[in-house]
């Protein structure tokens, strides 16, 4: 199987995934899936409904650790190293490798808590200017500041779907990790949110290395680098977006670009 | 004939009107008419327009009748009465003046001695109108050797007559009133033929009365709300009558034995409710120390930490201890921890024990167990409802799970838990028979736990168990500390509901 | 460190540093490893665990003590001793005036019957069992506190019902007094000097000796089910304590089952919803937290004060705990109406039913097993209850069986307060064994409703 992937292996490799397969109590939701997340790229996880992207992704932090009667098989690697190995420490892990959810979940805290939730309790600060200063610049990152730096210490919950959501970033952000993964982050916002977190993941791109799952081909075409396709549990191929886009080899992948099914 | 006689005969009109009007329908139906509803409906339809206005009549008729007689002989008493002190009172010479409380205070049980009699003197059967003239004694003595039924001796011969009038006088109403509501019965159960016929819409009418019922039903639950408040209002105004508001909410002695009947100057500052609130709240708050870090820690490990196969053994066991009456705890206090404590701080001060058998400790840490499920099963509903996509974040984000709980679970749970602890501190106030048990009676104010305490409910315990004297102020002041518990409690649950609601929304 | 520091230095090439991981490689720009403390996050989690832990084994700690110090407490009253002798039911003690030769009618005199010495006759029998010498005073009044004072009642019904036995040596079979039951069950401590115990080495050597030759055994307690209130512990049962408890379950399940349902009904079927509605339920909810005593003083004046009902008598129990029963019976109904699915009602109505024959023929019979449940759970909090109980006069000695609910009666949890107000160890005994009754009753309740749960949503 990798084998027939060779020649799309992006050059400088963050996150692998090799033959990963997870079950649901008895349920396999994915069928032995290798892939690789390229460094400082957007690689978007297209495919319909049920297909195991998002499973896909929730692997690569582990959380599905939290789900009950989860297992994954197979290997998956950070810079290299086997995330799943006993002596990785899965809090640490989740500092390194962030995720950003379907619906934007802020915390029923101030704005400026939310963000500086994760500095606070992983101790990256040790002062409160120097928290201030993370905040700032996360929220700066997110392209947030500007509409919130009256009201920081206003409920996190008050701000709009789309301001929700580049809230959810900037507070992965203010964790430095490595890559971020997001998970249909558009799914519950209107057009203009939605272009504006676009916009935001590609300028995200320069610093972290990040996996987007994505219902919206468009979305898959206009913001990443390389892409994958699921189906059914299994990966159907993958390659960079723009030939993926234009000439896919797989008949699937073809069907399912030109919305013949999904 | 009684009343109760009288009713069945008016449900045996209404049972004629159900038959006869179904029938009655049925056969129209064979004979080709088009009824609006099923012949049952008309059946019901007679039923009631058959029963209920004769039973309501008859209802109506018992009760005032019964107020009036009542009323109608206790003044004639009270004029016998009278006439009796002054009588007595003239040939001892004493003042009119000195002797009114006196009266008013052997008036109330001349009342019962007269009830008692009106209704036991049926027994003797026969012709009642031949005591009359009989003296009271005598009367005492025939019921007690041929009935064996005791009434008090005191009874005063004037009171016969009395008795007497009022037991013909309730016969002869009986009799009309039972009379008028079987015509009534009567006279409706031939009317509901009316209604047998093919456009009356019977099935809505029925529909309508059954509406009607279930509408009276629920109003029970307000009758009971103001069943409460006014059966303490009026006995509360009247204890305020003798002591003033401000020496029982502001007194710090509590000390009604010595005080005696209304006006006395000792009276004041002897109902103070000060000691007793101090007691309540200072045992609730060694229950709440007990109970809540011990449920919330409970709660948080069986949401987020246990095995389902772990929660699924433990969550009932520890909700046995919620299905356990009171009762039992209280012994198990009486029993047990209180004799524990008091052995083990002996041995800790060699010899003289300082933890008392019956003390704040004792009571509240035994309150405190009580409320451990209470606190842990509603903090448990409170702490997942917390949805799943919050603690994800948390996770996602790098923290541990204690961290999740108790920088973003607990924090979106707060209102939640808040009414949760309010209400069972409420019921912690509330609580009588663990402190009737463990408590004390003493009414002190003092900050040591290990000292007995009493509380709001002890105290109503006290009074109103025993011999009752609904004018004297120790009777009367259980009425006012009730009010005073039913007060404070409303207000926390009001407080609590409300913010349970208000949370409610919140996550909906 | 800065966040954009950390995001320069945000690349680490290649994968080679797996010993690197435990503080994580995204360091800042001096190369310094980021501590993102995990030994002490660590710790914390591990004591946080440990608190829940600790407070679930708080709470399953004092469970247990609580169940095992009224089982140790109140095994022991299950069983009971007593005492079964040749009594010799001598005419000249019974009849010492020689009265029934002149009117032997008089054997069915309660007034003579009253006046005979019984505990004569036995403490007789029994020295005579013992070897005493009928003129060792001493002797023969340790040899009385051997004895049941209930021995004496017993003794007078039944020469009421055998006069001609008078004369005669009867096999009689009487309760043993406190003391001999304690001694006898082992709960004396024989090691503390004479005179600080309640037997005597002298008595202790005679309940060898009778027990020895089988006379003094211990056998089941059915007198603790079957016997009224009595002033000594040994012949005290739970009687009318039963009964009463029995009524007053009856009219709560009566009256509570029947108007809670309908109320149910109202509120989730046909209430609009305003602010009436709105007041109902804020109502139910409040009712539900009022305290139990509240509804005692509500007992005291509106039933007994108001309306003249008698003290003490379980009818009133009964409608007090029906209408403290009450919200916990709505609240319990309205859960189970509103999970009954919307597409039942649809189904029924699509069809041409009424609304009101909707709910009665369709919604209600789903709903019925979890109205059952809740029903069964509010009957045994009303069990349990006791408070109000002792406003409305229900703690009272009560001798007669109450034979109607407006009969004078305690409750079975009132009866365990009054026992455990006595001062007798023996007493102790009791009221943990009425405990251990209570709880078997309220227990066997709690299995019937999962029992019911069960049956009927494997069903559905």
């Amino acid at each position: 199987m990798t084998a027939k992937y060779a020649a799309v292996k992006p050059k400088r490799v963050k996150m692998r995934g090799e033959n990963v397969t997870v079950f649901y109590g008895n349920k396999q939701a994915l069928h032995g899936v290798t892939l690789d997340i390229a460094a400082n790229k957007v690689t978007a996880l297209i495919g319909p409904s049920g297909c195991g992207k998002s499973t896909f992704l929730r692997c690569l932090n582990r959380m599905n650790d939290t789900i009950e009667g989860a297992r994954v098989e197979g290997v998956i690697t950070l810079d290299g190293e086997d995330i799943y190995a006993p002596d990785i420490d899965v809090v640490e892990l989740r500092a390194r490798v962030g995720m950003v959810f379907q619906r934007p979940n802020p915390f029923p805290k101030s704005i400026y808590d939310n963000v500086a939730y994760g500095p606070r309790i992983h101790g990256l600060t040790k002062n409160r200017a120097e928290l201030d200063e993370i905040v700032e610049k996360s929220l700066k990152s997110a392209g947030l500041f500007d509409e919130v730096k009256d009201r920081l210490h206003d409920a996190g919950t008050g701000l709009s779907g789309g301001q929700q959501q580049r809230l959810c970033i900037a507070r992965a952000i203010a964790v430095s990790p490595e890559v971020i993964l997001m998970d249909e982050p558009c799914s519950a916002l209107d057009p203009i949110a939605t272009a504006r977190i676009e916009e935001l993941i590609d300028d995200l791109r320069k610093n972290y290395t990040i996996a987007i799952v994505t219902h919206s081909m468009q979305q898959a075409a206009r913001v990443s680098q390389y892409t994958a396709m699921f189906h059914l549990g299994s990966l159907v191929e993958m390659g960079e977006t723009k030939i993926i886009f234009t000439s896919p080899k797989e008949r699937r992948t073809q069907d399912y670009i030109t919305g013949r099914f999904g | 004939m009684s009343a109760l006689g009288v009713a069945y005969i008016i449900i045996v009109f209404g049972l004629a009107g159900f038959f006869a009007c179904r029938a009655r329908a049925r056969l129209l139906e064979q004979r080709g008419q088009k009824m609006h509803s099923l012949p049952l409906y008309y059946g019901w339809w007679a039923f009631f327009v058959t029963s209920a206005p004769a039973l309501l009549f008859l209802l109506i008729w018992t009760i005032s009748s019964d107020l009036y007689l009542e009323r109608r002989a206790f003044s004639h008493l009270a004029a016998q009465n009278a006439a009796a002190q002054n009588a007595a009172s003239a040939v001892a010479g004493v003042a009119a003046s000195g002797a009114a409380p006196a009266q008013s205070a052997g008036f109330g049980l001349e009342k019962a001695v007269l009830s008692d009699l009106v209704k036991n003197l049926p027994a003797l059967g026969g012709n009642i109108a031949d005591y009359a003239q009989a003296s009271y004694a005598s009367v005492r003595k025939k019921l007690l050797t041929a009935k064996n039924i005791a009434l008090v001796e005191n009874g005063r011969n004037y009171m016969l007559p009395l008795a007497v009038e009022w037991l013909e006088t309730r016969r002869i109403l009986q009799k009309t009133g039972g009379a008028a509501a079987i015509i009534l019965a009567a006279f409706a159960f031939v009317g509901s033929f009316y209604y047998v016929r093919p456009a009356f819409r019977a099935r809505n009418k029925v529909e309508r009365v059954i509406i009607s019922t279930l509408f009276l039903a629920s109003l029970l639950a307000i009758a009971t709300t103001i069943g409460i408040v006014l059966s303490m209002l009026f006995q509360t105004v009247h204890f305020f009558e003798s002591v003033s508001p401000r020496a029982f909410f502001f007194g710090t002695v509590w000390d009604p034995r010595f005080s005696t009947a209304a006006g006395e100057a000792g009276a004041t500052g002897r109902f103070g409710l000060v000691p007793l609130l101090a007691g309540t709240l200072y045992i609730a708050l060694v229950a709440m120390i007990v109970a809540v870090p011990v449920g919330l820690f409970a709660a948080i490990y069986m949401a987020e930490y246990a095995s389902p196969g772990l929660r699924s053994v433990i969550k009932p066991l520890l909700e046995i201890l919620a299905g356990i009456p009171t009762i039992v705890y209280g012994f198990f206090a009486l029993m047990t921890i209180g004799p524990f404590l008091r052995d083990i701080s002996a041995a800790l001060a060699g010899g003289q024990s300082f933890i008392q058998a019956q003390s704040v400790l004792t009571a509240g840490l035994v309150m405190g167990i009580m409320l451990i499920p209470f606190v842990s099963s509603l903090s448990d509903d409170i702490i997942t409802a917390v949805p799943r996509a919050l603690r994800d974040g948390s996770y996602g984000l790098g923290a541990t799970q204690s961290e999740t709980v108790k920088k973003v679970v607990l924090p979106a749970a707060l209102p939640g838990i808040v009414a949760a602890l309010l209400l069972a501190a409420s019921r912690a106030i509330g609580e009588t028979m663990i402190v009737v048990l463990a408590a004390g009676v003493a009414a002190n104010i003092s900050f040591n736990p290990f000292a007995p305490m009493t509380t709001i409910t002890v105290k109503i315990v006290n009074q109103l168990t025993g011999d009752l004297e609904f004018d004297s102020p120790q009777t009367l002041v259980a009425f006012a500390l009730g009010m005073t518990l039913f007060v404070l409690t409303l207000l926390m649950n009001i407080f609590a509901l409300y913010i349970v609601r208000k949370y409610r929304e919140h996550y909906e | 460190m800065s966040v954009g520091a950390g995001i320069e230095n945000n690349m680490p090439g290649g994968g080679a540093q797996a010993a690197a991981l435990g503080a994580c490689s995204a360091g800042d720009p001096a190369g310094r490893r980021r501590d993102i403390g995990l030994k002490r996050r660590y710790r914390a989690e591990k004591r946080f665990r440990f608190y829940g832990i600790a407070a679930i084994v708080f709470g399953l700690f004092f469970l247990v003590l609580l169940l095992w110090s009224i089982f140790a407490h109140g095994f022991g009253a299950f069983w009971q001793t007593t005492i079964t002798l040749p009594v010799a039911l001598e005419a000249q003690v019974i009849d010492p005036d020689n009265r029934l030769a002149a009117e032997p009618q008089s054997v069915s005199d309660p007034h003579f019957l009253a006046m005979i010495d019984y505990p004569l006759l036995l403490r007789r029998a029994l020295a005579q069992k013992l070897g005493v010498a009928a003129d060792d005073r001493a002797a023969m009044r340790e040899i009385g506190q051997m004895i049941s004072p209930s021995a004496r009642g017993q003794m007078r019904r039944f020469l009421g019902a055998n006069p001609q036995a008078i004369g005669t040596v009867q096999t009689i079979r009487f309760l043993a007094s406190a003391n001999v039951d304690a001694a006898f069950k082992g709960q004396i401590n024989f090691s503390l000097p004479q005179d600080k115990r309640k037997i005597s080495d002298r008595q202790r050597q005679w309940i060898t000796l009778l027990s020895k030759e089988g006379l003094l055994h211990k056998s089941f307690n059915t007198g603790l089910f079957t016997r009224p209130a009595s002033a000594n512990a040994e012949s005290s049962g739970l009687a009318v304590a039963l009964i009463g408890s029995f009524y007053i379950i009856l009219i709560v399940l009566v009256l509570a089952l029947p108007i809670g349902v309908i109320t149910a009904i109202y509120l989730e079927e046909y209430a609009g919803k305003n602010g009436f509605t709105d007041m109902i339920e804020v109502n139910i909810n409040n009712l539900a937290a009022v305290p139990s005593i509240v509804f005692g003083i509500l007992g005291l004046s509106v039933f007994i004060n108001f309306l003249g009902l008698p003290r003490s008598a379980s009818l009133v129990g009964g409608l007090v705990l029906s209408l403290m029963t009450l919200p916990t019976i709505i609240i319990a109904a309205r859960v189970a109406l509103q999970a009954v699915p919307v597409s039942i009602r649809a189904a029924a109505l699509g069809l041409g039913a009424s609304h009101t024959q909707t709910v009665f023929h369709h919604v209600l019979p789903l709903a019925a097993p979890g109205i059952l449940t809740g029903t069964i759970i509010g009957l045994a909090r009303a069990l349990g209850e006791t408070a109000p109980l002792l406003l409305i006069g229900m703690v009272a000695f009560i001798a007669n069986y109450p034979h109607s609910p407006l009969d004078p009666a305690t409750a079975l949890p009132v009866q365990i307060y009054m026992w455990a107000g006595e001062a007798e160890r023996s007493f102790v005994e009791r009221s943990s064994a009425a405990i251990i009754v209570l709880l078997a009753i309220l227990t066997l309740m709690n299995v019937t409703a999962v029992f019911l749960r069960r049956r009927f949503e494997k069903r559905q």
